[in-house]
Formats: structure tokens, C-alpha cells, sequence
């Protein structure tokens, strides 16, 4: 068996580099051997693209993109077709926890500073699929076709309009129409179904290729490629697999246990996965008391409230979402984990944190004169956190780094 | 100065408390209880169904659903189409109905919506809230107004079964403009003529079809719920195989 087994392998890598790639990515990849609970977020994240990625294929055999009948088609899916509320629960429930899961990953990499040289590029590619999610979620977001789907697109893309001169013309351009219309729900179908989903598997080809090209950063923020033993292998890392195969899988089950818990027992997450207005359909002559986005955008969604000039609004929301991609030269610390950096770093990350999830939190509710004014206060602690880095980065007091992992 | 903080700190509530709308009311729900569905679904036929179309569900399904079925499990079609279904709709048709929605705009201002996804847009509690909040307002054009939706279009269908209502204020004081100011507002509603039914009655009435439309809303909450337990029993089982799984693998790279 073995043999012919072997044989096998011979023919196949002399035509196809499979068992190469093989041993490049799993069975030769060495990864640091220290890592904790916030290192299976990348792994879940992947999961839960392949949830959306097969979710997505059935509901589309069912779907129907035209104004007239998405509405109808949803609530088809949901009664006549065999489980076709598990596929759809499972692909919206899939969305959040999606953002729950690539916000995780986002914090792991403040703290231990995984975007840091020369992990770059990953964080780059990192980025762009973190805005291409967004982007698929927003144009998903309209196909149920419901009210708030319906004025969430029509706030949304009516942001395009702050910008002077071109900004109606443009927002035209993008709707396909003076408002939101079929023409938009069709194109908008394409968009979520062809474009932005090859752009997300081609950039984690990318992640994931630029990764194992300068291999994992740990919770130590070590090299660990500078110590090596006789054959060559870091002397701290594992091999991917079978070590981070076996506990991605433990990490996989924890994972489906909450998510499928939420499908089975609270889709609709008290009207946060799932908002109430939406089973509503979309009527373009009434406008709903209270319009916002779904919870995973609503930071950035507070910023523009709470900056008075739409323009500078629009500005700074786009600003906010940019301002990630500059971080790995923002930080210039001379560490990579927050084990080993100082005081400054510790308490800016934790206000930015609280910031952001308050942001959030202000964003999702009827704007207050309080409110107005916190998510100001939130704002400025935002944009504080990566403006001032290089700063407080630079001048704080650090430990020194350990040679090997602890 | 801290009673200074203290105040304002209280201003907010007040301003909220003047907001505030009329208090829902906790609609006795039970997705497992078929004989209230199908109380509720005859009660739907015979009072809502006249104007409210429940356009995604069909008579079979829903009949299923509810355990309107003979000894063989499969749906007693005689039993169904005798007691529910009034038009001549096949027993796979969806719920639909006769009146035009042009008379029926011409006659109540707007048309009546269809109330499939209704439990999932209000929430039971509103519904079970509203249905109970009719009282009598000569000022209206029906004679009727609700104290949860105020100058509402639909008449009060229900009126001949639970009677007639009327409000009860009580005076509560409003920040408008920078003043305060007294408004009346109301606190309960009394029934000063008692219809067919007693208050108990006509509360559990409203409860059924409530429950009936909460299972409208969404049809296969009861399947999911149960083949929920079954999947999370599963992962439970599969993550202590995985745990045991990894702590074998992992047991070399501890030691040094």
C-alpha cells in the first residue's frame, strides 16, 4: 500500500505541485508554538467565509434580485424551501459573526503587534479584506429588500452626494439611479455575489501567502526563526500540522457551538443580526422614525454624526477607516507585544477599545444631545489612538524582549 | 453643588419619561400549545381575515403546523376547508381575501397590510398591547380610538366581543420648549360596558391570536428550536473528542 502510495506521490508531484504545497503550508510550515485563544481568530475567520461562501450559493438558487420579488423570495426561502431558513439564518447570522470574528483578529495584532515589519504587507492585505467585507456586507445588507435595507442604501450612498461638485452626479452614478431602485438591487446582487467575493479569496490567497513568507508573530513578539536546531526547524515553533490543525478544530467546534446556538435559538440576536424594521418591505414613500446602519459599521456611522459639516463628516468617517492602513508605520515602537511595551501603549489601546465599542454602541441608537457629545469625545480618542503613536510609542520605557518564547 | 449634579443628572430621566408611550403589555405566548394556535387561527379567520391577508402562508402548511391532521398524521383537508378556509381557495393556496384594496383604501384611508410577518415587525407584545387598547373617541371618524397607536384607521373589529373601553388620565408634567407644562395622558383604560366575553375571556382570545401570528411570523420556530438541540448535543460531543484529540498531540511539545 505504501508503495503504491509513494508511486502515487512520485507521479503526481512530477506533473502538479501538490504534496509540495502541502509541506510549504501545513506540514512544513513552522508556526511559534505559544500561541493563545486570540490566535484561532484567523483560522475561524475562514470558516465562517466558507459558511458565507456555501450559505450564499444556495440562497442564490432561490433568490430572486428585482424589486418585485426579493422581498417575496426571502420569505419563499424562509417557508417552501426544505431548510431554507437554516441557509438563510446561517448566512445572515454568518455576516455579524463574521465581523465579530475579523474585529478579534484586528485586536490580536494591536496587541502583540503582528503588523509590525515585517508583517506589512500582511496587514495590508489584512485591511483590504477587511474593507471588501465591509463593502459585501453593505450591498447584502440590500437584498432582502426590506425598509431598513432600503434607507440604509439610500443614506449610505447619498453620502457620495457631500462631495462638492461631482458628489449627486456620482451618487447617481453608483445607485444607477436618482434613488434606490431594482437597477440598484440588481447591480448590487452582482456586485455581492461575483465581484467582491473572487476579490476576498484572491486577497487571502495574498494574506495568507504573505504570511507564511515571513512566517507567524506570537504573543512574545519574537523571531523565532533565529533559533534553530540541527535540521533547521525554529526551535520554538510546531509544525502547522498536525499541532494547529488539531487545536483550529477544537477552536472550530467552541466556535460553531456559540454560532449555531444564536441560528437555533436567536436569529434575529434581539434585532441586531436581524433588524425588526426589515421584515418590513421596502417602501421608497415612507421613511422609517429611526435609520441605521446594522452594528458592525455603526462606529464609523457615529463619527459622521458627530462631526456638524456633512462633508467633513463623510471625510473624517472615510478618514477613520483609512487611518488602519497606515498603522504598521505609525508604530514605532521598538517591541512588538504589549508584554513587553510600556504604560502609554497599554492605556491608549484600552481607551481606544472602549472607544470603539461605544462608538459603536452610539452609533446604533436615535442621536441625543449626550450622545452627540460622547461620541465627539469617542471620536477624538479614536483618531488619537493613531495619530499620536508615534509618539507615545517611541518615547515610553519598554522591557526587554526575551530571546526564546515563554 | 453635588445636589446641583444630582439634578441634572435627573433632568434626562424626566425628559425621557416624557417620551415614554403607552406601556406594553406581556402577551402569553406558548409556540408548543397547538390547541391556542388553532384557537387562534379560527379566530383570525373569522374576524381578521376579512381585510388582513397572511399572503406567505398556505392553508395546508399552516393546518400541519397546528395539528389540524387526521389519525394518520397527514392533514384533515375536510376538517379544513369546513372551519377555516370561507373563500373558495384550494387547500394549497396562500391565505388571501376578497376585499379590493382600492374599496378598502376608499373606505378606511389606508389599506389593510398583510400580517404575515407582523409578530416579527411589532413584537408580540405590541400586538397583544394593541389589540386590547381600543376605547371610545366620538372625535374619530369610527367612534374609536387606540391608546397604543393614536388615531388609528382600523375600526375596533373586536368591540361586539370584549365591549366598550374608556380612557383614564392622569396629569403628568412635560418639558417643552424650556417650560414645563401639565398634558393629560393615558393611564388605563375602563371598561364601562362589557361585550359577549368578560375581560379573562376576551384576554385569552387576544392571547391566541396573538400566539397564532407569532407562529405566522415565522413557521419554523418550533422545528428549529428542537433540531437545535440535537446539533448543539453533537458539538458538545465532538468538541470533548477534539479536546481529547489535541491535549494527545500536544503532550510532546509541554514537556520541554
Amino acid at each position: 500500500m505504501s508503495q503504491v502510495k509513494g508511486k502515487l506521490v512520485q507521479w503526481v508531484d512530477a506533473r502538479f505541485p501538490l504534496f509540495d504545497f502541502w509541506r510549504n503550508h501545513m506540514s512544513g510550515y513552522y508556526a511559534p508554538k505559544n500561541f493563545n485563544i486570540w490566535y484561532f481568530f484567523g483560522s475561524l475567520a475562514l470558516l465562517v467565509l466558507v459558511n458565507q461562501l456555501l450559505s450564499g450559493i444556495w440562497l442564490a438558487m432561490s433568490y430572486i434580485p428585482s424589486a418585485e420579488h426579493a422581498f417575496d423570495s426571502v420569505e419563499y426561502i424562509m417557508r417552501d424551501v426544505n431548510f431554507g431558513w437554516l441557509i438563510r439564518y446561517l448566512h445572515s447570522t454568518g455576516a455579524s459573526a463574521f465581523f465579530i470574528v475579523i474585529y478579534l483578529h484586528m485586536l490580536r495584532s494591536l496587541l502583540y503587534g503582528s503588523h509590525k515589519r515585517p508583517r506589512e504587507l500582511v496587514w495590508i492585505f489584512g485591511m483590504l479584506l477587511y474593507v471588501l467585507l465591509m463593502a459585501e456586507a453593505f450591498m447584502g445588507y440590500l437584498l432582502p429588500w426590506g425598509q431598513m435595507s432600503y434607507w440604509a442604501a439610500q443614506v449610505i450612498t447619498s453620502l457620495f452626494g457631500a462631495i462638492p461638485y461631482v458628489g449627486d452626479a456620482l451618487a447617481t452614478w453608483i445607485r444607477g439611479d436618482y434613488t434606490i431602485s431594482g437597477v440598484t438591487l440588481g447591480r448590487f446582487y452582482a456586485i455581492h455575489v461575483v465581484l467582491i467575493p473572487i476579490l476576498i479569496i484572491g486577497f487571502v490567497l495574498f494574506h495568507l501567502t504573505a504570511l507564511h513568507k515571513v512566517g507567524s508573530n506570537n504573543p512574545d513578539g519574537t523571531e523565532i526563526k533565529k533559533h534553530r536546531d540541527e535540521n533547521g526547524h525554529p526551535k520554538d515553533g510546531v509544525p502547522f500540522h498536525p499541532y494547529y490543525t488539531v487545536k483550529d478544530l477544537m477552536g472550530a467546534a467552541v466556535f460553531l457551538i456559540l454560532f449555531l446556538a444564536i441560528v437555533f435559538f436567536m436569529p434575529e440576536f434581539g434585532g441586531y443580526f436581524l433588524e425588526h424594521a426589515n421584515f418590513q418591505p421596502a417602501n421608497p414613500l415612507v421613511t422609517p422614525e429611526h435609520i441605521a446602519p446594522v452594528w458592525y459599521m455603526t462606529p464609523y456611522y457615529a463619527i459622521l454624526r458627530a462631526v456638524p459639516d456633512k462633508l467633513l463628516g463623510v471625510l473624517s468617517m472615510f478618514f477613520a477607516i483609512f487611518v488602519w492602513f497606515l498603522l504598521p508605520w505609525l508604530d514605532r515602537s521598538k517591541v512588538r507585544s504589549i508584554r513587553y511595551r510600556g504604560i502609554f501603549t497599554k492605556i491608549a489601546l484600552t481607551l481606544f477599545v472602549i472607544s470603539f465599542v461605544s462608538l459603536g454602541y452610539l452609533g446604533l441608537i436615535s442621536p441625543t444631545p449626550m450622545g452627540t457629545f460622547m461620541a465627539r469625545v469617542f471620536a477624538i480618542i479614536y483618531f488619537a489612538y493613531f495619530l499620536l503613536m508615534p509618539i507615545y510609542t517611541k518615547y515610553e520605557k519598554t522591557k526587554p524582549v526575551p530571546e526564546r518564547v515563554t | 453643588m453635588k445636589r446641583m449634579i444630582l439634578l441634572l443628572c435627573l433632568v434626562p430621566l424626566i425628559a425621557f419619561a416624557a417620551g415614554d408611550s403607552y406601556k406594553l403589555q406581556k402577551a402569553p405566548i406558548n409556540y408548543q400549545d397547538n390547541a391556542s394556535l388553532q384557537r387562534g387561527a379560527k379566530y383570525f379567520m373569522n374576524y381578521c381575515a376579512g381585510c388582513h391577508t397572511l399572503k406567505y402562508v398556505r392553508y395546508n402548511r399552516m393546518a400541519k403546523d397546528i395539528g389540524i391532521v387526521g389519525p394518520d398524521g397527514t392533514v384533515d383537508e375536510k376538517l379544513l376547508k369546513d372551519h377555516l378556509i370561507f373563500a373558495d381557495d384550494k387547500v394549497a393556496d396562500t391565505i388571501r381575501i376578497a376585499i379590493p384594496a382600492y374599496d378598502a383604501e376608499l373606505w378606511f384611508g389606508v389599506t389593510p397590510p398583510d400580517l404575515s410577518l407582523i409578530a416579527r415587525v411589532r413584537g408580540v407584545d405590541w400586538l397583544y398591547t394593541y389589540l386590547r387598547s381600543y376605547y371610545q373617541d366620538p372625535k374619530r371618524p369610527l367612534g374609536v380610538n387606540n391608546a397604543l397607536v393614536p388615531d388609528v384607521a382600523m375600526p375596533n373589529v373586536l368591540e361586539g366581543l370584549q365591549g366598550v373601553q374608556e380612557p383614564v388620565y392622569h396629569t403628568q408634567t412635560v418639558m417643552y420648549e424650556g417650560q414645563a407644562q401639565k398634558t393629560q395622558v393615558i393611564d388605563h383604560l375602563k371598561l364601562v360596558k362589557q361585550g359577549t366575553m368578560t375581560p379573562a375571556q376576551y384576554d385569552a382570545m387576544v392571547g391566541d391570536i396573538v400566539n397564532f401570528l407569532a407562529y405566522v411570523g415565522e413557521p419554523v420556530k418550533r422545528d428549529r428550536q428542537r433540531i437545535g438541540v440535537w446539533v448543539l448535543s453533537f458539538l458538545g460531543l465532538l468538541l470533548i473528542i477534539l479536546f481529547l484529540l489535541k491535549r494527545e498531540f500536544w503532550r510532546d511539545i509541554h514537556k520541554d
